[in-house]
This record gives structure tokens, sequence and C-alpha cells, in this order.
């Protein structure tokens, strides 16, 4: 029996009929056609499923759908704004080359969004644990930390 | 991967919970956080036919301080435990270990509870709350009961809890004055799973060590209580000499095995080094 949900997505209500078992991250991408939400690992691990639910990033292979219903959810394609325009974080990643196949990118950008909300001045360190929880094949970390000192409070 | 079907039941108390249990026996399987069992779900390992979901029920997610304890709710998120000023102010050696566990998101959506029941071996919640003399509430159809921390584990994955009861709190009690503690974990990476838990919590009466728990992790089918280690410990004045001694006895109370992260000699290796650690640094909390 499918159940019907109301995701709210990026500021839009969608109501989908879906089966019991779907996550968030399938809705979102076969059902909503968002796919900027990357599923790589499955299992929770890599970060590339990871959206803001309710004001805190998960990772959305390991969500229940109907877990979600009623709830807000940021997703990559609601960072920019609605004229297309990057967020001060996606350019700062553009600007410091923190980008190379753009997989673990959605993720990245969706879990330093909600560190630097959370904690607009964070060190190094503060950094790199809050990114923990996204891995990149690509790049080493190191471009993608300075894109996201460079727009914290007081970074160049 | 995707998940087996399954019919989601939305308890609204912890009582109906426990009679949902109790109807559906082994086809059905709580869920709170479910960073564990949707993974479990996904390689096949269980394929549970109802999902209780615990998400529905609003009083399970608190951090109360009574007059000689705290009670942590089953439901309280890894996050919302390091967030918490109470968990700071009354047991800091309990508040910096979540930041030890797994990943942000993983720490969002994943409980206390959910951590304890899913009673891996290197469970990361467990030592420091062992050595703090924590409490289990399980709540089942016949009423609720308290268990040990200590005695909640029988196994790898396994624990005392029936089939029809629930764990719904855990409660630390206030620690004595001049009490300190620490939890060391060493894991390949950091996001990884400890390959060595240890957790020390002391309590000194000027030099003379009054009373010490020492519990490990991730060396045993359960966390175990390095009670040898202990009682080297007790009563005595501590040096650098006692604390070596302690550390070897630590080691050999372990009974680690070769695995995928580690090797058994050097878990016990890492026992004794991380035991003199916990020592040093639980005396430092003292101060």
């Amino acid at each position: 029996m499918k159940r019907l949900i109301k995701l709210k997505v990026n500021g839009e209500v969608y109501e989908v009929a879906i089966h019991q078992h779907r996550t968030l991250a399938e809705v979102l991408r076969e059902e909503l056609d968002l796919i900027g939400t990357k599923e790589a690992c499955n299992e929770g691990d890599c970060g590339s499923c990871t959206v803001i639910l309710d004001g805190k990033t998960v990772t959305s292979c390991l969500t229940l759908a109907i877990e979600a219903d009623g709830k807000e959810i940021r997703t990559i394609e609601g960072m920019a704004a609605k004229d297309g325009k990057l967020s001060p974080l996606q350019q700062s990643f553009v600007d410091h080359g923190a980008i190379q196949c753009g997989y673990c990118t959605p993720g990245m950008v969706m879990s330093a969004t909600a560190l630097l909300e959370e904690n607009p001045k964070p060190t190094e360190d503060e950094v790199r644990m809050g990114i923990a929880g996204n891995i990149c094949r690509c790049t080493g970390y190191t471009k993608i930390v300075e894109a996201i000192l460079a727009t914290s409070e007081g970074g160049k | 991967m995707r998940l087996p079907r399954f019919e989601y039941l939305s308890p609204q108390t912890v009582q109906e919970a426990c009679s949902l249990l109790s109807q559906h026996g082994d086809k059905a399987r709580v869920k709170a956080g479910g960073t564990d069992l949707l993974n479990q779900m996904k390689e096949r390992i269980i394929k549970p036919e109802y999902i209780i979901g615990l998400n529905s029920i609003s009083d399970l997610d608190y951090i109360e301080a009574d007059a000689d304890k705290v009670r942590i709710g089953a439901l309280t998120t890894l996050t919302t435990l390091n967030n918490s000023q109470v968990i700071k102010d009354k047991f800091p050696c309990l508040a910096a270990v979540p930041n030890k566990m797994a990943t942000v998101q993983i720490r969002n959506m994943g409980t206390l509870g959910g951590n304890l029941c899913n009673a891996a071996p290197s469970a990361d919640s467990a030592p420091i709350l062992i050595c703090l003399g924590a409490q289990a509430k399980i709540v089942g159809p016949n009423g609720d009961r308290l268990v040990a921390l200590e005695d909640f584990f029988t196994g790898p994955g396994q624990t005392v809890l029936g089939d029809d009861e629930i764990l719904a709190e855990i409660q630390v009690p206030d620690q004595a004055a001049n009490t300190g503690g620490a939890y060391l974990k060493m894991s390949r990476i950091s996001v990884d799973l400890a390959l060595v838990g240890v957790a020390v919590v002391l309590t000194m009466d000027g030099d003379t060590c009054k009373d010490i728990k020492i519990t490990l992790g991730a060396v045993a089918p359960t966390p175990i209580r390095a009670k040898k280690a202990e009682k080297a410990l007790k009563g005595k004045k501590i040096d650098e000499g006692l604390i070596e001694k302690a550390g070897k006895i630590a080691s050999d109370e372990a009974s680690p095995i070769d695995d995928v992260r580690s090797s058994a000699f050097y878990r016990t290796e890492i026992v004794k080094v991380y035991t003199k650690r916990a020592i040093r640094q639980a005396l430092e909390g003292t101060k």
C-alpha cells in the first residue's frame, strides 16, 4: 500500500504517493526528479546523499521517506538563488577549484552550509570535522577546506 | 541496494510500541535513528515485515536532571547529547564522547538508545557510561525494570532486552566530588568504529584513589570492566609505576580478535597504552 506524504523541499510542497520502504534519497531523485542529491555507497558512509532535514544534515539514503513527511528539506537545488546566482559558499567552491568530478560536491556543500550556519567562524579543525562525513575521491580535501574557510566570517 | 518491503507502524506511546512488538514477535523490529537497522536490512541480514517507528513517540527524547541523577531518553540523538549543557556540566567525560562517533550526519540521526541496543562490542557510548554507573530503564508489557548497563550486554549484537521490551531511558547517577573521567578511542580513520576503546572514571581522596572503574570496548564480545586493573589501583596512592602496572593488567584482561580493523596483538598493546593515558587524563579531570 502506498502512502501519501507531503515533503516541503526548498520551500515548495510536493505531495507524493510512495511505498513505505522508499528512502528519502530515492524519493527525491526518482519521484521529484531532484537528482542533485547523489547515491554512491547507499549505506550512510560517503555523505553524497546529504540533505538538510529540519535544520540538521542527514544521510538521505538511511532516512525513510515516510518519516520525512511534513518536514522541511533543503537540497543542493535550493542553494542557489532563484535567478541562478550561486550562494557565496558555492561560488567559493568554484573560485577555489574545490570541484573535480563534482560527485561529492552537492553533499559537501550541504554539510558545509549546515556547518557555517551553526558555527560561522570555524577553525580549520572544525571544518575538517564538520565535513568528515563527506568523502571526496578526487580533491584530497585541501581546496574544499580552503573554500569553506574563505566563506566563513572573517575568512579571506 | 533497496530496502526490502515492510509495513511501517507509528505507535504514539511506549506501551503501544511494546504491544506491537508482542503482537508481531520476530517479524517486527523497532526503529530509532535507523542508521544501523536500515543497513542491516539493505544487506538482507534481517528482513522485518514490520518496522515500529519510535520517532512518533514524543517523550523519549530528553535530558533531565533529577536530585541525584540525570535521565537521558533513549531517543536522544548523539548530537543532542553532544550539545547538552547538563551533560557538559555533570559528566564532561560523557559530553566528549559523541564527537568521537561516526559523522555529523549519523550523529544527527543516531540515538543513544540505538547505539546501546545495537550492542556492537565496540559501541562508543557504552564504556564511559558503564564507568559512570549508568542504569538502563527497560519497558515491557509487564512493567519497567532497571538493569545496570554493565549487565545490559550479553554478546555481540545481543542484550538482555526481551522480545517485547524497549530500552526507554539511561540513568546516570551524579558523581562524587573529585571525580574525573576519560574515554580514549583508537580507530583507523576518524569516522570509523573503535578498534580499541578505553574508559576510566576515578574518584580521588588527596593522592589516594578512592574508587576507580575501567571499561574496555572492542576487545571482548561485549564492553567489559577491567576489574583486576581496578583492584590494583583502588585504595592506593597513584603513581606512574602503578599506572604502568594497571595498563599491563588491563591488557591481560582483554580478549581481542584479529579482524579487518586490527590484530589481537596490536589491540592488546593499545589497551595497555590507552589504559595508562585514560587514567592520567581522568586524574587531570579531578583537579
